[in-house]
């Protein structure tokens, strides 16, 4: 693929990359979230069109309208997202749209026959007639590969395959994957984990915001350079890179400690994990987009509910059933999307400040007009918030200070612990200071503060201490003078040796 | 071993380990089905005399075949997660415009029911082109086919229709002598056959497959690559051609045509397929239960017909009731399942 591009309606989501897969290898394709892999693939197998560029298989250009067509090229693709039908049969589910025929009614013994083939092929002997829901993840897989390779496939596109498998059954699918490669298949392997792509693949292709950063021999890339090409940074620049730290980041262990987490988790979306954030204090939570930093938030929030483990937060303790239930408890949670999951658009900035305040209250004791108007004024002057009036809909404000709104809604709820997730993702530099400069203060007036960003330098600048995720599982905890940009990425890279021996445990 | 996978059939547990291994997520609603079907019909049988004769059986199957025609064409709609409203209007429209064509219009009655067969295969057709192409929600514009259907048939003749023509009065009477047991009448042999075929349909061709396909799973199914457009556009026209031939069995049955017949029928109809153990999601079902669920809810009436004293309208009354327990029990089966 050379020179490819594809624009959506205000953004660019791939711009004049280059990408080569031979047969007979698997070729990793790495990058953050939003990076352009996903929209690579769906160019590449004919779900979007390309705006510009051209693909080549064999040295003949090709255009696949549709994964169909891409398929009868022999492209064929495993989605993230199992696709598969979950009431029919394995056997089916891999035959479907081929069913053998015999007098025109479909032949099952030969369904099942070539199915039980096809899952022979990766080295399966089970049952084809069970429905395939019934199946662990795991099987699930397996037979969409099966699928993928019952239509004479060249080259096969794994989107993170790996995401819900655990590890001996990633170490199957690697021992299948390997088998495949050795028959002479090219095979793009997308996934977050680091440590399965220095297991499995001969060579990667970094993206990131949509570019190519480059092509790389595996053996030639070590973790910690993979790691910092992929967040857009020079390795050597990251040596360099130290921030101004809090001062007080010592005095921590002095600090009464409010919430305490042990063992929360939820499978598919983090491993377990402890987590101690105490008042007055400003955890961070740093890792690749896409490691579990929200996922954590979400479930120490009870927007989803855990599968194991408990919190402990001001004196009460299981696990928050509901987001009504943490408000209670005093937790508060400024999401990532803030288009999507925090403002209600057309309510007026006072009625979306009031919001959080009113369920905390209940129904019953309701918030009068006045008290609103008092509230919402209060905090527009002092987060600055730029609008005309609270009456205004919010979503005529900038994204800054639609920020800035859901900031204030959670502060007028008076949380002792807030979880602040990307606050400052979109904003202009300027309101970027003023979010850092509210939860300094904030945090001084001895509120317990979670602290969720990309931007490395944003955490280690505002944390006193950072809990690190990768592959959704907390990896390791710095403190203190260990909280820098660098130690943040040595641990994601899994080479200091803390980091690296619990990665070890993972693979 | 020639039968589709996941069937309500032993051949699942093929190793043999588990006698009730084929009690799975999506045959156990069947089998419940049957069970209460059963038991309502050895309870009836025990408490009423005469019950249990055959005849009541087969008058069963007759009395409900126009309903279980329509109810099976629409199992094919609702397994792709979609609905079909217009079923009920469209026997009353098909069976007024029979009626009128053979009294009025003096057409020979072999022409005036291929054409309403035609008529009911078109419009959904139609139905099923509006959903595929613009991708509108099966409930509105099948709604806007009830009214229509119905608009249609009032407009032909407010009256109800008696049809004298001496083929009608031949075939109502028509039937295969089955002996001591009575006979079965003409039209549960059409239902029985509109069953039969119905099965052959969802097992063993892609159309049918392709059906369960689209319900587990839209997007999936399109991915895969199927023809999820023609299908989709199919069981409309399948659930056309089949409510349109329940309006003939009505016409035959009732030897009249009339307006206002069918009306509310869509909804005794998805009553009998949700109670024969189809999700209303899609996806999931059985044509034969289909079968079992309009038997059920014969024999509920059957039994407060034997009763005397209760007034019919409680056969609404025990519909709802036994439709309320099913859907919980399909939650139930579903929560566990996740």
């Amino acid at each position: 693929m050379r020179g490819i591009r594809r624009a959506f309606p205000g953004v660019v989501a791939l711009d004049g990359v280059d990408f080569t897969l031979r047969s007979g290898e698997v070729h990793a394709l790495m990058g953050e979230n939003g990076a352009g892999k996903s929209t690579l693939v769906k160019v590449l197998t004919g779900v979007h069109p390309r705006d510009a560029g051209e693909v080549r298989l064999n040295g003949s250009l090709i255009h696949p309208a549709s994964p169909q067509d891409a398929q009868a090229l022999g492209i064929s693709t495993v989605y993230q997202e199992v696709n598969l039908i979950p009431g029919l049969s394995v056997a089916e589910n891999i035959m479907l749209g081929r069913l053998p025929r015999r007098w025109g009614r479909i032949d099952w013994g030969a369904v099942n026959r070539r199915a039980e083939v096809a899952m022979g092929r990766l080295g399966l002997d089970l049952d084809v007639t069970q429905p395939v829901g019934s199946c662990s993840i795991a099987i699930q897989q397996m037979t969409a590969i099966a699928r993928a390779l019952d239509v004479q496939a060249k080259a096969l596109i794994l989107d993170e395959p790996t995401s819900s498998l655990d590890a001996q059954e990633a170490q199957n699918l690697f021992s299948v994957i390997r088998k495949l490669r050795d028959e002479g298949l090219g095979i793009v392997f997308i996934t977050h984990f680091l440590g399965q792509v220095y297991d499995i693949a001969d060579r990667i292709t970094v993206l990131r915001n949509g570019k190519l950063v480059g092509e790389y021999e595996t053996a030639s890339l070590p973790r910690l350079e993979l790691v910092a090409r992929m967040m857009g940074r020079d390795p050597d620049e990251v040596a360099a890179l130290e921030s101004a730290r809090p001062a007080d980041a010592a005095k921590a262990e002095e600090r009464k400690p409010f919430l305490s987490v042990r063992g929360l988790g939820r499978r598919g979306s983090i491993r377990p994990f402890d987590l101690d954030v105490a008042q007055g204090e400003v955890v961070g939570l740093a890792g690749l987009l896409g490691s579990g930093r929200t996922e954590a938030a979400r479930l120490l929030f009870g927007a989803d509910r855990a599968e194991t483990g408990s919190v402990t937060a001001g004196g009460r303790s299981g696990a928050p059933g509901s987001c009504r239930e943490a408000i209670a408890w005093g937790l508060g949670f400024c999401p990532e999307d803030r288009k999507a999951e925090g403002i209600v658009p057309n309510l007026s900035v006072r009625e979306n400040i009031a919001l959080a305040l009113q369920a905390r209250r209940g129904v019953l004791r309701r918030l009068s007009r006045k008290q609103q108007t008092e509230i919402a004024d209060r905090y527009i002057r002092e987060l600055n918030i730029v609008t005309p009036d609270a009456e205004t809909p919010i979503r005529s404000l900038s994204g800054g200070n639609q920020q800035k709104a859901l900031l204030a809604r959670w502060l007028a709820a008076d949380p002792r612990l807030l979880i602040l997730d990307e606050p400052t993702r979109g904003i202009d530099v300027g309101a970027k200071f003023e979010v850092a400069k509210a939860i300094e203060e904030l945090r001084a007036a001895g509120m317990a503060i979670l602290f969720i960003s990309s931007e490395l330098e944003e955490v280690v600048r505002s944390c006193g201490r950072v809990a690190v995720l990768r592959d959704r599982e907390k990896i390791g905890e710095l403190a203190g003078p260990d909280v820098s940009a660098q130690g943040i990425m040595a641990t994601i890279a899994g080479s200091q040796p803390k980091g690296s021996t619990e990665a070890e445990v993972r693979l | 071993m020639r039968r589709p996978p996941s069937q309500p059939s032993p051949s699942a547990s093929r190793k043999g380990k588990e006698p009730l291994r084929f009690l799975n997520r999506s045959t156990f609603p069947f089998a419940a089905t049957v069970l209460v079907f059963v038991l309502l019909y050895v309870a009836a049988s025990l408490h009423y005399t005469g019950f249990s004769r055959p005849q009541v059986f087969l008058n069963l199957l007759a009395d409900n075949a126009f309903v279980g025609v329509a109810a099976v064409g629409l199992t094919f709609v609702i397994l792709t997660g979609g609905i079909d409203l217009s079923v009920g209007s469209a026997v009353g429209c098909g069976s007024i415009i029979i009626a009128t064509l053979v009294e009025k219009q003096h057409v020979h009655p072999v022409i005036a029911i291929l054409l309403v067969l035609a008529m009911g295969t078109t419009v959904g057709s139609g139905m099923g082109a509006l959903i595929r192409y613009f991708d509108l929600p099966p409930f509105l514009v099948t709604l806007a086919g009830l009214f229509l259907y119905r608009g249609i048939g009032l407009l032909v003749s407010m009256e109800s229709v008696s049809i004298m023509h001496p083929l009608f009065a031949r075939l109502s009477m028509a039937g295969v002598p089955l002996g001591d047991a009575g006979s079965l009448q003409l039209s549960a042999i059409v239902f029985l056959l509109v069953v039969a075929v119905g099965i052959y349909l969802s097992r063993h061709t892609t159309f049918g497959r392709v059906t369960y396909a689209i319900g587990g799973s839209e997007q999936s199914a399109l991915l895969m690559g199927l023809p999820v457009g023609r299908t989709k556009m199919g069981v409309y026209a399948l659930s056309g051609f089949c409510s349109a031939l329940a309006s003939v069995v009505y016409a035959v049955y009732t030897s009249a045509g009339n307006a206002n017949a069918g009306t509310g029928l869509e909804l005794d109809a998805i009553a009998a397929v949700v109670v024969g153990g189809t999700l209303l999601s899609g996806g999931t079902g059985y044509v034969a239960g289909t079968l079992v669920g309009v038997l059920i809810f014969g024999v509920i009436q059957t039994a407060i017909t034997f009763q005397g004293t209760l007034s019919s309208w409680w056969t609404k009354i025990a519909a709802g009731t036994l439709l309320l327990l099913f859907i919980l029990l399909q939650r139930a089966m579903h929560r566990r399942a996740r």
